[in-house]
């Protein structure tokens, strides 16, 4: 299932195309890009291109307890849902940019929602490690 | 049935194993995450052999034409001799000749005792007889220079430029260990426009990649903007109006922060000019050299432009501390 959704929006080169348009957005959105202020630009780009393949359902192994761990210091510092929300809504964004169909654009938000918890350090834990 | 060679040891691979699988059973330390070719947290380079597409798949090309590989991807079809990522190598040299560029930078000219393999703009560690370690970016360009050139600023109180500007002489023994770095020319896209940005020393990488890529035929348009604080501070500033006269695709845009300057020199910051002359990146290949603070917000400037995250090159140099061995390797030219 998660892999046709991953071909439907074209794969890797898909990825990276999405990947420039939507992380350009959050690095202009006021709300967010704070988070990002003082990062190293490469392994941020690594890190991008990892989001936005888990988020087309491609092929990753990123377990909740990953999303825990990678956000845990920001969860600190008070991410919240509305961080989370726009980061949603520059994703949107950037899918609409590319000209994706609304029905995969929405099977996108879902699973990208699935990882609300892990990314936000709540309960319940995940289920699988 | 494979068979790899990792630091010396010849390891198995059962059928259908992967690198990644082999190392593990062997017990070697190596980190992993994902096992599925995203994180990139098991790269390897493969110093023999070549690895399968599949293993290099996602990575940047300057990493791929240096046969870095995902070990958790890659189900070899030959022989590989494989190595951590930036494990390099180790020569001798002499120092073959020295010139001062400007009041303040020095040209080192080096002989290798033995081949040495580099793409110019990558960076090497240079060791000096009081075992002092810093890193240099190339300017020379292997097969045409037959010496390695690097630029070193005189800094107060620098260790290794202070060697090099008072006492080191023609036939003076060194070490070098490298090369690293993607900060380089890859062939194979002779139209696209390249952009060059660098400050003080960070010209001896830009320098490499401009010579580099003139030489290979590319006809794109390359933009170098080499800053200084003060105009004494620029060099090879005849050499690059002279090139750009002969070369009509290289356009060089000199820039002093302060100060007199000459006629066909910009006063300002450097980060501000670029955008007076090219008003959107989308497209181009971008190379960042030099301070570090100046490289972080060119990456995010480039980017904000236009400029894809994956056609970004920045070498940051990072100012020196008390270097021990161990960090000989790290990912940084430092730059006294």
């Amino acid at each position: 299932m998660s892999k046709s959704i991953f071909e439907a929006l074209g794969g890797e080169a898909a990825v990276e195309q999405a990947v420039d348009i939507f992380y350009r957005y959050v690095l202009q959105d006021d709300r967010i890009n704070f988070w990002f202020e003082d990062i190293d630009m490469e392994k941020q780009a690594a890190k991008q291109h990892a989001f936005m393949t888990m988020a087309f359902g491609g092929p990753h192994a990123y377990t909740g307890a990953d999303l825990r761990t990678g956000h845990a210091k920001m969860v600190e510092r008070g991410l919240n849902d509305t961080h989370f929300d726009a980061v949603k809504e520059n994703l949107v964004k950037a899918l609409n940019e590319l000209s994706v169909p609304a029905h995969l654009i929405q099977q996108v938000l879902d699973l990208v929602e699935t990882t609300r918890n892990d990314v936000l350090n709540r309960a319940p834990a995940p289920a699988s490690v | 049935m494979g068979e790899i060679v990792f630091e010396g040891e010849i390891l198995h691979l059962p059928l259908g194993a992967t690198v990644l699988d082999a190392l593990e059973a062997a017990g070697k330390d190596v980190r992993s995450s994902c096992r599925s070719g995203i994180c990139q947290t098991c790269m390897m380079q493969a110093l023999e052999g070549s690895p399968p597409a599949k293993a290099q798949a996602g990575l940047r090309d300057t990493l791929r034409v240096q046969r870095y590989f995902l070990a958790c991807m890659c189900i070899p079809e030959e022989r590989l001799v494989i190595g951590r990522p930036g494990a390099g190598f180790r020569c001798v040299a002499t120092i073959a000749k020295l010139q001062l560029l400007n009041d303040s930078v020095s040209e080192v000219r080096l002989r290798c005792a033995d081949t040495f393999d580099y793409r110019p703009g990558q960076f090497v560690n240079l060791v000096n007889p009081d075992g002092i370690v810093r890193s240099y970016s190339l300017a020379s360009i292997p097969g045409v220079d037959d010496t390695l050139a690097l630029h070193v600023a005189r800094v107060p109180g620098g260790a290794m430029s202070g060697w090099v500007h008072e006492r080191a002489k023609p036939g003076d023994s060194v070490e070098l260990l490298g090369p690293h770095g993607n900060c380089f020319y890859v062939p194979g896209n002779t139209t696209q426009p390249l952009l060059l940005v660098g400050t003080g020393t960070g010209l001896a990488p830009l320098l490499g990649i401009l010579t580099d890529a003139l030489r290979q035929g590319h006809d794109g348009p390359i933009h170098l903007f080499h800053g200084s604080v003060r105009k004494a501070g620029l060099y090879l500033v005849d050499r690059l109006r002279a090139l750009a006269e002969r070369a009509p695709q290289f356009h060089y845009h000199p820039c002093v922060l302060e100060g007199d300057v000459d006629a066909g020199m910009h006063l300002g910051p450097i980060d501000a000019h670029v955008p007076e002359i090219l008003l959107a990146l989308k497209g181009f290949r971008v190379y960042l050299c030099g301070h570090p603070d100046l490289v972080k917000k060119l990456q995010k400037q480039t980017f904000l432009m236009g400029a894809s995250l994956k056609e970004i090159f920045a070498d940051p140099f990072v100012p020196a501390k008390p270097v021990e061995h161990e960090k000989v390797l790290m990912p940084f030219p430092l730059n006294s």
